[in-house]
């Protein structure tokens, strides 16, 4: 089972999870905050929408295209 | 209001609003009706760039962009305006001379400028490639969100604005969607691309352009860059062409342009172009390659044959005024067309020699019956 951290909480996902379900068992299902300063979660699922971006790892993905794996560190804020 | 409007303004983008605020600011009372189409002051990238292709080009961008500068101190936030300076970037010695040619002129001119040799460019713009010549920063160039720019400007008591779709014009008279007809004193016509539907014999032509912008990347550049080769090959292409121009937003997104293609008037993203366009982005800063674009999208420029637009009184329909064909610039040069062509019209000085840029310099326009 991987273990990653989301905004610095461990969380344990069955294999296969995505990281935006990962965002919901371990958070409020928000991705990130608008440039109007409001939370947006993901809405399509399937990489078209770009509402789920998040910070894996240092780096921008999308958190409906990204697998979870361990040791993997997501953030969602700011 | 709309009976007693003095003037009818036809298109509410940035070059429409900019001329509707001059006449608003002057006590003439002003109806902007609008079509709601795709246009260009939506799509673009809200460069405010002096260009200095030929005299006239200089002479209006210049004045334009000292005053959205003057206008910068009274439009709110949502603007985003930002006086962050263009870079042009000189990739080989023949580049580099465009530059050196280019600072003389813009001197000339009594413009803010400074020549980068390869190491203060690499210190101004760390994330730039090794290995370019150096570059020329024009300081007083800047940027801004067009759409935001536009409604400030509309937001006037004497202006009053209305989505209707004119289908004919007649001098000083439009004829609505619905049959009706509405008149004023003039009417002005600034509707971009879609002007060749109301007046055929107008020598525009839609210029096909994409664009690209990343995900918040905040830091990464702070001037606009562009590639000297935009000179050399973009304008001057009568083929589909590309030019880096990587332009920091105040979100901390990156705003990627240009691609420029005639003879298509269809917006559909082409994977083929926007690939070669982000290529010559990442071939000046490579590390753009790992950041993530969220969307891409296209626009239409509408370009005239001589790269100016046409500001003034249409020769063969009295009472009809053209603010027109302004290809790439509108954005920039949207000040002082209005400018130019509000005075015009009510019989001001204007601020610039108006000459370069009257319709009648095309025999096309002149001849319409
Ligand atoms: S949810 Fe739409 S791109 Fe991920």
């Amino acid at each position: 089972m991987p273990e990653l951290t989301l905004d610095g909480r461990p969380l344990l996902v069955a294999p296969g999870t995505t990281v935006a379900a990962a965002l919901l068992l371990g958070g409020d299902g928000t991705s990130r905050t608008s440039v109007s300063g409001q939370r947006r979660a993901p809405v399509c699922g399937m990489g078209i929408c770009q509402e789920c971006r998040v910070t894996i790892d240092g780096q921008r993905r999308l958190a409906c295209q990204t697998l979870c794996r361990d040791g993997m560190r997501v953030e969602s804020r700011p | 209001m709309s009976d007693g409007a003095d003037v009818i303004v036809i298109g509410a983008g940035i070059v429409g609003a900019a001329c509707a605020h001059e006449l608003a600011r002057r006590g003439q009372r002003v109806l902007v009706l609008d079509a709601g189409l795709r246009a260009a002051t939506a799509a673009g990238m809200g460069h405010l760039i002096v260009l200095d292709d030929n005299p006239a080009e200089l002479a209006l961008s210049q004045y334009s962009v000292q005053r959205w500068r003057d206008w910068s101190r009274d439009m709110p936030d949502d603007c985003a305006y930002r006086q962050n300076g263009t870079l042009w970037l000189a990739a080989n010695a023949e580049e580099m001379a465009v530059a050196e040619a280019k600072y003389q002129v813009l001197r000339e001119h009594g413009l803010d400028c400074e020549l980068l040799g390869a190491g203060a460019l690499r210190d101004a713009e760390p994330e730039l490639r090794d290995g370019l010549h150096g570059g020329l920063r024009v300081t007083g160039d800047g940027i801004l969100y067009a759409p935001n720019a536009a409604r400030w400007l509309l937001d006037h008591p004497l202006i009053e604005q209305r989505r209707a779709r004119v289908i004919e014009i007649d001098g000083s008279r439009v004829r609505l969607e619905d049959g009706g007809w509405l008149g004023a004193q003039a009417v002005i016509l600034a509707g971009g691309t879609h002007v060749t539907e109301l007046c055929p014999e107008l020598p525009i032509e839609p210029k096909k352009g994409h664009l690209l912008i990343t995900d918040r990347y905040p830091g990464r550049i702070s001037h606009t860059l562009v590639e000297l080769g935009y000179v050399t090959s973009a304008h001057n292409a009568s083929g589909p062409s590309t030019a880096a121009n990587i332009q920091p937003r105040p979100t901390g997104q990156l705003f990627i342009g240009a691609s420029r293609q005639f003879g298509s008037s269809d917006p559909a993203v082409e994977p083929w172009m926007l690939a070669k366009m982000l290529q010559r982005a990442v071939d000046y800063m490579p590390g753009l390659a790992r950041l993530n674009g969220i969307r891409a999208w296209t626009g239409f420029r509408a370009a005239g044959p001589d790269g100016l637009p046409l500001l003034g009184e249409h020769p063969q329909r009295p009472g009809l005024w053209l603010a027109v064909g302004h290809e790439g610039l509108g954005v920039t040069t949207a000040p002082g067309s209005a400018d130019l062509l509000v005075a015009q019209l009510l019989g001001e000085t204007a601020p610039l020699a108006p000459e370069p840029y009257l319709p009648q310099r095309f025999p096309g326009v002149r001849a319409h019956a």
